[in-house]
């Protein structure tokens, strides 16, 4: 048992630090700190100068691209990259539609896809959800028929991520109705260019626009697109989905924003006196690090653990990740007291301005925290719900 | 970072798995709670045998070569079978002897592993919650003799202890002092704890020690005190772990066989999602302990406290958490005596409390005491 970090980690921890002080512009620090919705231009520009040192795609094989870390080296560089302020890249082409590629992907999909997601030259969304099938994926109804060397896509997505930015969905589809539902799923890859594809946003509660409806009208998908075989789309998107429980405990996130919030809490006031030095408030601040502790060592874990590593202990991080960065945003809230409560869209992004702009009392290291905290009600939703994930270990580590 | 067993630790880890299967069901465990209190328990002598009682102790300090993950190891199988011989006390005075005296306690540290002489730590107090610094226990310093008065309370295994390690004020600082249970002056009152730990109350008026009783230097065992609890508390954790991960699969059990209203518990999803939130914390406890482990092996005070309280908070709050809800969804019959449930959290319980509870491990990480 080794149960710390070991030179050679703080080495690389180091090389990672150095890295990031000569290469992040200031200018996307400044917007990823204020945690909005990242822009297209910002996510670019970072992948582009991550792919030049090849570390944009952290998790891939290095066959693909990927830079031979180990599991404790990616998660130090994460953590690293959000200490900096790094803007949070196209997850969703980088850690789920690419291993879902280069796994069950045909040759001619990896060699045409991989190289454009490893540079951010084509950013990724994910048509799973549909308006009748939520957290019962299954039943989802967008239908795909073939016809000759394509197939005609009708049906409708929505809550999806960035649909407004992306160039690609991978998309599930029902290739088959009379088999049961799981069975009748495939994947394909769409462009959003294609005709008959239209994108309208779903502003959302924190004002600003980072989810989409998206309208599929007898679009037309080169059969070249479908991923693996028809019918296997339900496995397929499992295994994403599992990849995306893993990454969303997000404990890097977590602990990026605990350090914020106790910069904040030494410049806002209580009684005189610092609000880090308020004992209720500093116990609270203490239970919340305390818990993000342990989840950051169960991360450690399955990260280090291949025989663990399995869905249902991904389901257990990420119950827990999604409620830490909920009670993380809702407490630098109570930090900013007053402050706490404006409305405070991004400036600089694509939002639903009812509420004017933010006062201008708002300390810059306020900016964006009314948002996040808004947004991060949809943490416990997205990747399955807690819900879901709580049948999930009762099911399949329990076996009730 | 690496979290797999050697070899070494999974025989090890087998052997106490054994040993508890063989000679600790729960009814074993019942006739020895139900013995008179005089009686000693046959089982430490095994202990010594099989080399559990130095098995994580270096081999400098007189052990067998391993560490606190060994002690880990011993406890939380101790903790599925709710083992109440005081083991954790005896790491915790073997911890603080060889901190303070490893030489010149070579051989008793040599007796305590071989079984044969039963060292305890008697340091807190009714005052002290949790707080090591917290003692009123006096040391007078006259006529080249300590005179110490004062009363520790619920003391662990000092039942059958045939030795005392007792802290007492020593003008502005702490002395540990090596006293004979025998020795005149001490009134050693036996009561169990809510868990049927044997404990004791110790009263000490004017008692008489010579100062070659002292362990380490004057006035200064309050650094010792602090990591050897430390360490004791990371053992409790170890323990409480063992517990959880039993009354989750026993409550896990239950709820598969009982049959309500035309079918058995586990289709119900308010309780499915009980079990599942009773997991999550089970495993965010196991994932603390390991990070109160990599605590224990800081060779910084200040950080090792932080991990060391983070792991005690943690469990303090999940294993009442789990014990409560393990007796919850066994209903009626979780409250009774005769169901482990109830044993296991009443163990949990009092772990959550022995050493500080997690307001006080809260406020020791966040460094407000």
């Amino acid at each position: 048992m080794h149960l710390k970090f070991q030179p050679e980690d703080e080495r690389f921890r180091q090389e990672c630090r150095a890295f990031l002080r000569e290469n992040l512009p200031e200018e996307l620090a400044r917007r990823a700190r204020r945690g909005y919705h990242p822009l297209r231009e910002d996510i670019q520009t970072w992948m582009r100068i991550l792919n030049k040192r090849g570390w944009s795609v952290p998790n891939w094989p290095q066959e693909y691209g990927g830079p031979g870390w180990s599991p404790v080296q990616r998660f130090i560089f994460e953590e690293e990259m959000r200490a900096a302020c790094a803007p949070v890249v196209n997850l969703l082409g980088t850690e789920l539609v690419a291993p879902v590629i280069y796994t069950f992907g045909s040759a001619e999909q990896k060699a045409e896809h991989l190289p454009a997601i490893r540079n951010g030259d084509v950013l990724w969304c994910q048509g799973f959800s549909e308006p009748g099938a939520g957290s019962d994926l299954a039943s989802l109804r967008t239908r795909a028929e073939r016809n000759g060397n394509e197939y005609v896509v009708n049906g409708q997505k929505t809550w999806t991520t960035e649909g407004h930015n992306a160039d690609m969905m991978i998309t599930l589809v029902r290739t088959d109705s009379t088999v049961k539902p799981q069975a009748g799923i495939s994947v394909l890859l769409i462009d959003m260019q294609s005709p008959g594809i239209t994108v309208r946003p779903i502003y959302t509660i924190d004002e600003g626009r980072s989810v989409n409806e998206v309208f599929l009208d007898n679009v037309k998908v080169p059969a070249d697109n479908l991923v693996g075989e028809e019918g296997k789309g339900w496995s397929y998107a499992k295994f994403l989905l599992t990849n995306e429980r893993t990454a969303s405990a997000e404990v890097p996130h977590t602990k990026h924003d605990i350090l914020q919030l106790e910069e904040i809490a030494r410049q806002e006031y209580k009684d005189g006196k610092p609000l880090a030095e308020d004992p209720v408030f500093a116990r609270k601040l203490g239970q919340l690090k305390i818990d993000t502790l342990a989840l950051e060592y169960a991360v450690l874990r399955v990260l280090t653990d291949d025989s663990s590593s399995s869905a249902a202990v991904a389901s257990v991080i990420k119950t827990r990740g999604a409620e830490l960065r909920q009670r993380a945003a809702d407490l630098t809230l109570e930090a900013l007291g007053d402050y706490g409560l404006a409305a405070a869209p991004d400036p600089e992004g694509v939002h639903n301005l009812r509420s004017g702009r933010a006062p201008t009392g708002l300390p810059e290291y306020g900016l964006g925290a009314s948002a996040r905290a808004m947004y991060r009600r949809a943490t416990t939703i997205y990747g399955g719900s807690n819900e879901i994930q709580r049948t999930i270990i009762a099911k399949t580590i329990l076996q009730l | 970072m690496d979290f797999q067993l050697t070899q070494e630790q999974e025989a090890l880890q087998d052997s106490v798995k054994r040993f508890c299967q063989r000679e600790y069901s729960f009814d074993d465990r019942r006739a020895i709670i139900d013995s008179p209190i005089e009686q000693l328990s046959a089982h430490w002598q095994t202990f010594a045998e099989l080399g559990w009682l130095g098995a994580g102790l270096s081999e400098e300090a007189g052990g067998f070569g391993g560490g606190p993950v060994e002690n880990a190891l011993i406890l939380e199988q101790f903790g599925k079978a709710l083992v109440v011989e005081p083991f954790t006390p005896h790491l915790v005075a073997l911890q603080l002897l060889s901190t303070l005296a490893p030489t010149e306690q070579a051989s008793l540290i040599e007796a305590m592993i071989d079984g044969s002489r039963r060292v305890v730590m008697a340091h807190f107090e009714h005052v002290s919650r949790g707080n090591c610094a917290t003692i009123e226990t006096v040391a007078d310093f006259r006529d080249d003799q300590f005179y110490l008065s004062g009363h520790k309370t619920l003391v662990q295994g000092a039942a059958h202890a045939d030795t005392f390690l007792v802290s007492a004020r020593d003008g502005d600082g702490i002395s540990l002092f090596l006293i004979d249970a025998n020795t005149a002056n001490i009134e050693r009152e036996v009561y169990h704890s809510l868990d049927n730990h044997l404990v004791a109350d110790l009263r000490f008026d004017n008692v008489a020690v010579d100062p070659r009783n002292l362990v380490g230097a004057r006035g200064e065992a309050l650094q010792a005190i602090e990591l050897a609890v430390d360490y004791g508390i990371v053992y409790l954790c170890a323990e409480a772990l063992g517990a959880m991960e039993a009354a989750l699969l026993m409550t896990r059990d239950y709820l598969k066989t009982r049959q309500q209203f035309g079918t058995t518990l586990n289709n119900f999803q308010a309780l499915q999602h009980r079990m599942a939130d009773m997991l999550i914390e089970t495993e965010l406890s196991r994932s603390m302990l390991y990070q109160g482990l990599a605590a224990l092996e800081s060779t910084d005070a200040q950080t090792r406290k932080a991990g060391v309280s983070a792991t005690k908070v943690q469990f303090s709050q999940s294993g009442i958490f789990v014990g409560a809800q393990s007796i919850q969804l066994h209903g009626g019959i979780g409250v009774t005596d005769e169901c482990a449930v109830g044993h296991y959290y009443k163990r949990l319980f009092v772990i959550a409390q022995l050493y500080g509870n997690d307001d006080y491990h809260r406020d020791r990480f966040v460094g407000l005491i």
